[in-house]
């Protein structure tokens, strides 16, 4: 099958000799939800930056689904929307205008492109903003607004930079559901973001890039089966002076009403809450202490840094 | 893309910018209008009728072609360096950027957008004109289309200077430096007869000396050049200018990283 993006020993060298990409490659199959993670300047925008040809890559090819972007860049650009990290609008035009101008773009008939227009805005709520100049709007709808815009001539390949950046927990919980329904219905989705909770609950491959280098590229369910140690926060309503004895269990005291557990992998819950019950502890909830992605990611960034030190 | 594809995305982008300056109309129609205005009050009734006659018309008939013509330069230049420009501020170029709209036709659709505020300026321009002096277009072809490759030439100068602009300021250099100077000793406001030797030799070096005599000849049937190097020296700037503004847009010169 051909991979919807696919992406080989890409290199980008900036003019002051900062070497953003150091010649990554990996590919995107078609349908999947696949996060590009790393910390700030590890090279995600401008890998996206070379996909949406923003950024003139050093070396190294790209393909969307087939087809060479240093061949048929207009074709390739044709399959593909990118909503990017910043605002990239005129701040004085109205939603309306800024949406349906972009399907005149990518050579849209008017009609299309109104009908297509309304469709977007109605699907993420800014129908009733479309005669607002863009610069009115909230951040949220910003963030919105672009996603419409990326979508007016319906790519297949959609490549969202840290999307939901600023926006509060109910428009972010809205807006997954609306990236989850249109992945569903076939786009493929490429999503950048600091959240990692978001990129566990979407994304089904990952790709962590660090310093201009892939560091690991998986399904997220084999890394999360990588992950050999997690840490819980036991909720109690006893109120505790000292540490309970934890059978075995590396774990603190934080304050009278919570435990911080580490718990390796394969040992088994059921022995901890035996040794906690024996001594009158009540547990009355219980939560990972980070999202478990997040653990693995800060762990392969400490690796990979350790390994760069030890050169 | 197709034919049909680019046409629309050329349409797309020259509607976008007709309704960027009529939006904003009390900034870039209405301004032009009274500055011209005062021009024809001043110079062409108040001093002009002090002057006397000049290359065999009164003085406002004389000027009149050159301020149409200085209207329409000015205004389809900074009509594009201004627009093209905070396009590449807000970053909003980026939508042209990434859609798969060819590189010519972007700049094609700036540049016609500068030629329309231009066009439209000098209309009114020249409707005005018609309070202080009758106009009988001697040559309404070769009027036309002189001031048509005018505003395409100086709207392609104007694509250029906000492509290079780094700041709003880049963008104000260009017009207040060189082309305001440039279009005052033009021959806007006199003959260069009435200059030396020297000076007329150096005055033909300058290009917007060219323009204002064929728009001038256009208008009136007089001329202080020969209007057909007008036309060559017209069209071999305005190739040049496309060259080189599809040059920098191919090598994203402060476009793309």
């Amino acid at each position: 099958m051909t991979a919807a993006l696919s992406i080989r020993n890409l290199q980008k060298t900036y003019d002051n000799g900062f070497e953003a990409l150091k010649g990554i490659s990996f590919d995107v199959q078609p349908g999947d939800f696949f996060a590009l993670l790393g910390p700030n300047g590890a090279g995600k925008s401008t890998t996206i930056g070379i996909i949406c040809s923003l950024v003139r890559k050093t070396g190294g090819s790209v393909s969307i689904f087939g087809i060479d972007i240093d061949k048929d860049f207009p074709a390739a650009k044709q399959m593909l929307g990118v909503v990017p990290q910043e605002f990239n609008f005129s701040q004085f035009e109205k939603v309306y205008d800024i949406v349906c101008t972009q399907g005149g773009f990518y050579g849209m008939s008017r009609k299309l492109a109104e009908e297509r227009t309304e469709k977007y805005l109605k699907q993420l709520g800014l129908w009733d903003k479309r005669s607002t100049q863009a610069r009115m709007l909230s951040g949220g709808m910003k963030r919105r607004l672009m996603i419409a815009r990326a979508l007016i001539h319906e790519p297949q390949l959609l490549i969202l930079d840290e999307p939901t950046a600023g926006v509060d927990i109910e428009l972010r919980r809205s807006m997954w559901t609306f990236l989850e329904e249109i992945n569903r219905q076939g786009t493929t989705i490429i999503l950048t973001t600091h959240y990692l909770e978001e990129a566990e609950s979407l994304c089904r491959n990952i790709a962590i890039i660090d310093k201009g280098d892939i560091v690991e590229n998986t399904s997220i369910k084999s890394l999360l089966k990588t992950l050999n140690r997690e840490t819980f926060i036991l909720d109690s309503s006893d109120g505790l002076t000292e540490c309970p004895d934890l059978g075995g269990y590396d774990g603190r005291l934080l304050d009278e009403h919570s435990l911080e557990v580490t718990i390796e992998k394969g040992q088994s819950l059921t022995q901890l809450f035996a040794s906690l019950t024996e001594q009158g502890v009540t547990i009355t909830s219980m939560r990972n202490r980070a999202n478990r992605l997040e653990e693995l990611f800060v762990s392969l960034l400490a690796e990979d840094r350790q390994r760069e030190g030890d050169k | 893309m197709n034919s049909n594809a680019i046409w629309t995305s050329f349409a797309t982008i020259l509607r976008r910018e007709v309704r960027r300056f009529t939006r904003i109309w009390p900034q870039t129609l209405v301004p032009p209008v009274i500055t011209m205005s005062l021009y024809f009050v001043i110079f062409g009734s108040l001093i002009g009728s002090r002057i006397g006659e000049m290359g065999g018309f009164s003085y406002m008939e004389f000027v009149v072609p050159g301020l149409i013509m200085m209207a329409v330069i000015t205004n389809s230049y900074s009509n594009v360096a201004s627009s093209f420009y905070s396009a590449k501020f807000q970053r909003n170029v980026e939508e042209l950027l990434v859609s798969p709209t060819p590189n010519w036709v972007i700049m094609a659709g700036y540049v016609l957008g500068g030629v329309s505020r231009g066009l439209i300026v000098g209309l009114v321009v020249t409707l005005i004109a018609l309070f202080f002096t009758d106009l009988k277009v001697q040559h309404v072809g070769l009027t036309v289309s002189i001031v048509f490759l005018a505003a395409v030439l100086f709207s392609l100068a104007g694509f250029i200077n906000a492509i290079f602009a780094n700041s709003f300021d880049d963008i104000s250099i260009i017009p207040t430096f060189v082309l305001t100077p440039l279009t005052y000793l033009g021959g806007v406001f006199y003959s260069i007869e009435l200059l030396s030797p020297f000076w007329q030799g150096l005055s033909k070096l300058n290009p917007v000396l060219y323009m204002v005599n064929a728009f001038r000849y256009g208008v009136l049937g007089v001329s202080d050049i020969n209007v057909a190097w007008a036309f060559v020296g017209v069209l071999v700037f305005v190739a040049l200018l496309f060259g080189w503004g599809l040059h920098l847009m191919t090598h994203g010169k402060r476009l793309r990283h």
